[in-house]
């Protein structure tokens, strides 16, 4: 630390500017921007004011008073006089003239400092030893560092029972609180879900919950404590694993929780945070309780790889294997904050049924397809290259890379299309997609980069969410809308069937819409007077932003109804997908109609442009197939093969179908990390590399390259590094082994400024007529589901929501059902029995989870929103653990 | 021996130092006499004299000798008096140790599998010999006095994963009247129950509680003699 004054050109001499406020701390003289606090402006000229409850990203309260300093100011006649008692720094804006004294240069501050210590140290147990927190922890560094060697205290501590499980996920050990509020303060001001709260008084004050048991009362059962895991990883308490059934509000968390401060199960997509920003180890989560220490760990930046806000994370590793992750700290993106799926669900990279040799199909000596057998990468090249070759000649092969791969790998994959295949029949999406779909993304997101960014949803005076559900498709997306509704900034308004919690918390406006209406409503913003639209209208000016979700594919002509809206107000559009890969996949040319850098196929210029820098004579000019119609071309024999990336085909908007396909497809090449549904049926099976094990760099929905480094050492490769060696087999050069080889070429083939791909103009459908016991499907993915990437997480999924079907009161009426009922959705192909909702919502319409336990809408009903379905009181009720089994799901 | 009382001579004992000009010139006073005659041989009193003296030549490995009480030597991992492990696989001892030889993995414990009192305990345990410089911080940093050292020095091996010694290697044996973890603490007891010294040997529970889930545990027939198990139907 220095002591001499720095060298800002505010400072000295040169007055301040009029927003600027000169005091000094610790005699040396600091100019900040009006409103600083003390704390802040102490933290910009090196000097460390010890801290529990301050935090840069919440409100100051001063609950912890560890940061006391001594302090003067001039009073009315310009007089420093010094305050008659050390005042909290986190709490104190900085004043004109302001004489602070830290503990470095006052004692008072100082004996204050070790005073409040010594105080917080009397009842904290000496958990040390065991705690999760020892070795990072502010406390520990702090009595170190502000605190007294020894403790004068002799007494009996305080103790409270060991860990409450505040859901599956969150344990609290009540005695290690240092009660400083950030937890509290977090789920009140960031996350918006009611959580604990601070209870009792004097030594008995706890942060808890408002549970007789832990509370005390005469003649209740003691709270039950937190029991560990068996070594396997299995939860072994009753306070895990079971649902909560209150058949009055069948919504709420998967695995048993405490209510929060609202009477209810706790439940948030978000707690983890309060784990990583509890400045003692009093927040701990079940997944890493016990498992490490800091010095244990190798920790490498990260970006999460679960949905498409690129989240910056910490990844933190001890001899191979992720222990956990932490929220990075990147302002542009995710402040500090990152969704619970982001931080725990990374236990999926290294499952057991992780593939680790090249696979090749032995063909059975009586003409049957054989087993697949490990093979070498040599003997597995070779396979795939001739079976590839073949099957061009047999009808050409389909690529389907699926939607969650970095720029570097959906790049590879185009090129390897184009180059190595002759074929623009290339399709990452890998969910409901549609031509007009295409379209918009070629004329509207690609090459588009950081039109809107995180920061300007904050700033913006109204968002609009279209077929966008900001906190289960958003994630942090959420955070960042709520900051800007907290700071009265953002008014939020959303065309949705019903008003989730989500948007409760975002006190936003629903606009309500039907599934397959959204065109209709869209149209009417601004050219019809119905007062449900009319707030809209007004609010939608050139600073606004509408946020669209990739759900809005599935509707004809809502894609097309949202840019006209966009022209028609001015306002600037987003295109937010769920999956990481998806806007690299258009930026970079996996789509059938796009080159890299939005270049259109159509467009000759463009043909040539990419052939130059590709350097091949000519590429493949007619347009190529989407996913669905590749698809359907193979099931048909009409393509000869297919090249399949990271893609379940339980998420295609036809599971039952693409399975049809894959089996029935000449020549199958899979890429994949774990052994999967297409691993089973395919001829070659190459292993790639998951996010962890490979460099990258994922492109965020905002366009913003979001680059990463391998973080575990591994023999796995990459997409594109595996590509490109299959392309050498073909005796093709991508010249895509190395990420620098990459990135140097999508340098040089830099961006277009050519034409755009056309606007789509599809025209909306009329709604289908509803028959007696018919209703619309609304559906989307809940962030916590049965997805994949969520496997192998047992605390994670006690968080998720339980998965119940909505409908309004007057439908649940005709239907003869309350609350906690089971309802069927029943399609000719199957049928979803789940607990029934009572939500405010438009009559005739039923929701689902698209992909949760029990409800795996597109495997088991085959339809998607906006399908008729038929609706019917279940024959007995259902609690979601059994329609699991009925369903036969995962 | 303080430092001070070395004199130190310039140059004296450097590696490729040059040699000093002058001509050697020894600084003991030269004898005279009988004294000078006998000089060359004089050297051979020490031996003669040693001879009558008794040997101070050890047989090892034929006989071995001990080591002085606070000798440090191979690791132990202590137990409670009645058989729970004391250590809570904190890391302290790896986080103290200058030379980087101990791994350890804490894991929980649960009602099925109660290794050590509290919530915690060390699920790995390893001590790489190889590395191990016998400094003892490790001892000083545990909580618990779950790791000391014991006398025990024959510490070779031909390879190196040998050398590693893992947590059943370096656990203390069972003492008189313990019973094997894991199995529940003692009833009404917390963990500084235990390390308070209040703990003294198990107890009836304990004692049936392995019996019904490790019947066939060694540890148990020191504790309950023949015939007791069928008067202790559950
Ligand atoms: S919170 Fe910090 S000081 Fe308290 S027991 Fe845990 S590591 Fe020790
Ligand atoms: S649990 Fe942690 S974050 Fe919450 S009040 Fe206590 S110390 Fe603060
Ligand atoms: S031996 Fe002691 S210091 Fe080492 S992990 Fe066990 S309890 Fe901790
Ligand atoms: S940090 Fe200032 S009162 Fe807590």
């Amino acid at each position: 630390m220095t002591t001499t004054t720095p060298k800002t050109g505010t400072s000295g001499s040169t007055p301040a500017p009029a927003d600027q406020v000169t005091f000094t701390i610790d005699d040396v003289e600091v100019a900040v921007p009006k409103g600083t606090l003390v704390i802040r402006a102490a933290e910009q000229i090196g000097i460390q004011i010890p801290r529990f409850c301050d935090h840069p990203l919440l409100a100051p309260v001063g609950a912890c008073r560890q940061c006391l300093v001594e302090v003067a100011a001039p009073d009315r006649e310009g007089n420093v006089r010094p305050m008659p008692k050390p005042q909290a720094s986190c709490t104190l804006e900085a004043t004109p003239g302001m004489v602070v004294k830290t503990q470095r240069s006052s004692a008072v501050a100082d004996k204050a400092q070790h005073g409040v210590l010594e105080l917080l140290l009397i009842n904290h147990p000496l958990d040390c030893p065991t705690c999760d927190k020892g070795g990072e922890c502010p406390l520990q560094n702090q009595a170190m560092s502000n605190g007294r060697g020894t403790s004068r205290f002799h007494d009996v501590k305080r103790t409270f029972p060991k860990p409450i499980a505040i859901s599956t996920q969150i344990l609290l050990d009540r005695d290690r609180c240092v009660l400083c509020q950030r937890c509290t303060r977090f789920s009140e001001e960031i996350a918006g879900d009611p959580f604990i709260d601070l209870q009792q008084r004097g030594v008995k004050q706890q942060i808890g919950i408002f549970d007789p048991g832990v509370l005390g009362f005469a003649g209740s059962e003691p709270a039950e404590v937190y029991r560990g895991v068996q070594p396997d990883g299995t939860p072994i308490s009753a306070a895990t694993g079971l649902p909560s059934t209150d058949p009055a509000d069948p919504a709420g968390p998967a695995g048993m929780a405490t209510v929060d401060t609202s009477g209810r199960p706790f439940a948030s997509y978000f707690s983890g945070n309060t784990v990583q920003i509890c400045p003692v180890g009093a927040l701990t989560s079940a997944a890493y309780r016990f498992r490490s220490r800091p010095f244990d760990l190798v920790s490498t930046p990260g970006i999460a790889e679960h949905d498409s806000n690129g989240a910056a994370i910490r990844v933190d590793h001890r001899r191979g294997v992720v222990l956990r992750r932490l929220a990075g700290d990147d302002p542009a993106v995710n402040e500090e904050w990152i969704s619970d799926k982001d931080r725990f669900g990374f236990p999926w990279q290294g499952l057991a049924d992780r593939l680790t040799a090249p696979m090749v199909r032995e063909p059975g000596a009586d003409g049957t397809r054989g087993e697949l057998r490990p093979a070498s990468w040599a003997e597995a090249f070779e396979a795939a290259a001739e079976g590839l070759a073949a099957a061009r000649a047999a009808g050409g092969v389909g690529v389907l890379p699926g939607g969650r791969l970095t720029m570097e790998d959906a790049y590879a994959y185009g090129k390897f299309a184009r180059v190595a295949l002759g074929t623009n029949d290339v399709d990452h999406r890998a969910r409901p997609a549609s031509a007009e779909e295409e379209a918009f993304l070629g004329h509207h997101v690609a090459g588009s980069r950081m039109s809107v960014t995180f920061a300007d949803l904050e700033h913006a005076p109204t968002v609009l969410l279209v077929a966008f559900e900001a906190e289960d498709e958003g994630g942090i997306t959420f955070l960042r809308l709520r900051k800007g509704v907290q700071g009265g900034r953002t008014k939020v308004f959303s065309v949705a069937p019903f008003a989730s919690r989500g948007l409760e918390r975002l006190d936003g406006t629903l606009v309500q819409a039907v599934p397959g209406t959204e065109p209709e409503v869209l149209d009417a913003v601004g050219t019809s007077s119905e007062s449900s639209v009319s707030a809209v209208a007004e609010a939608l000016g050139p600073e606004a932003v509408i946020l669209v979700g990739e759900r809005l594919a599935t509707v004809p002509g809502g894609l097309s109804a949202v840019l006209r809206l966009a022209e028609r107000t001015g306002a600037r559009l987003a295109w937010i997908p769920r999956r990481a890969g998806e806007r690299g996949g258009v930026e970079l040319g996996t789509l059938p109609t796009l080159l890299p850098g939005g270049r259109p196929v159509a467009d000759p210029q463009a043909r040539v442009d990419v052939g130059a820098a590709w350097d091949v004579e000519r590429l493949p000019a007619e347009p190529g197939r989407d996913a669905e119609q590749i698809l359907a071309a193979a099931r048909s024999g009409e393509l000869g093969g297919l090249v399949v990336g990271g893609l379940d085909p339980a998420d295609l908007p036809d599971p039952a179908g693409a399975r049809a396909a894959l089996e029935a497809v000449g020549f199958l090449v899979s890429l994949e990390v774990r052994a999967s549904a297409v691993t089973e049926l395919a001829d070659v099976v190459l292993p790639v590399a998951p996010p962890v094990e490979k460099a990258g760099t994922f492109l965020n929905w905002e366009g913003r390259p979001r680059p990463f480094p391998q973080a575990l050492t591994s023999t796995s490769m990459a997409d594109h590094r595996v590509l490109d060696a299959l392309a050498d087999a073909m005796d093709v050069q991508l010249g895509l082994a190395t990420t620098t080889e990459v990135h140097a070429e999508i340098d040089q083939l830099g961006g277009w400024d050519g034409g755009r791909v056309a606007a789509p103009a599809a025209a909306a459908v009329e709604p289908p007529a509803l028959g007696a016991g018919q209703a619309v499907l609304a559906t989307w993915h809940l962030l916590l589901d049965a997805g994949r990437c969520q496997e192998g997480e047992a605390f994670l999924a006690g968080t998720s929501q339980r998965p119940v079907a909505r409908v309004s009161a007057t439908h649940a009426d005709r239907l003869g059902i309350a609350s906690g009922q089971g309802i069927t959705v029943r399609t000719p192909r199957g049928q979803v029995t789940l607990p029934v909702a009572v939500t405010p919502m438009a009559d005739g319409v039923v929701w689902l989870p698209t992909n949760s336990v029990g409800s795996a809408v597109r495997r088991t009903l085959g339809v998607d929103a906006g399908a008729v379905v038929e609706v019917a009181a279940a024959s007995t009720v259902t609690t979601a653990t059994t329609a699991a089994d009925d369903g036969g799901t995962l | 021996m303080a430092d001070d009382d070395i004199t130190r001579r310039d140059q004296a004992g450097e590696v490729g130092a040059p040699r000093p000009a002058a001509e050697y010139e020894s600084l003991l006073p030269g004898k005279s006499g009988l004294g000078e005659i006998l000089a060359p041989a004089a050297g051979f009193g020490v031996t003669f004299a040693s001879m009558f003296k008794p040997t101070v030549t050890e047989q090892y490995p034929y006989e071995k000798v001990p080591t002085k009480p606070r000798y440090h030597g191979r690791h132990q991992l202590n137990r409670h008096p009645d058989g729970l492990e004391k250590c809570i696989g904190c890391e302290l001892c790896a986080w103290a140790c200058p030379a980087d030889a101990i791994y350890v993995e804490g894991a929980d414990n649960t009602p099925d599998a109660q290794f050590s009192p509290g919530e915690r305990y060390g699920r790995v345990y390893q001590i790489n010999y190889l590395r191990c410089i016998f400094c003892g911080l490790c001892i000083e940093a545990c909580p618990t006095r779950a790791l000391t050292m014991t006398n025990d020095y024959e510490l070779a091996g031909p390879t190196r994963r040998g050398m590693i010694y893992e947590k059943q290697d370096l656990l203390a044996p069972l003492g008189d009247g313990m019973l094997a973890a894991p199995h529940p603490m003692v009833p009404g007891t917390e963990d500084d129950d235990y390390y308070r010294g209040d703990v003294a040997g198990p107890v009836p529970e304990q004692i049936d509680w392995v019996a019904q889930w490790r019947p066939e545990d060694e540890s148990l027939a020191a504790l309950r003699p023949a015939g007791h198990e069928q008067s202790e139907a559950r």
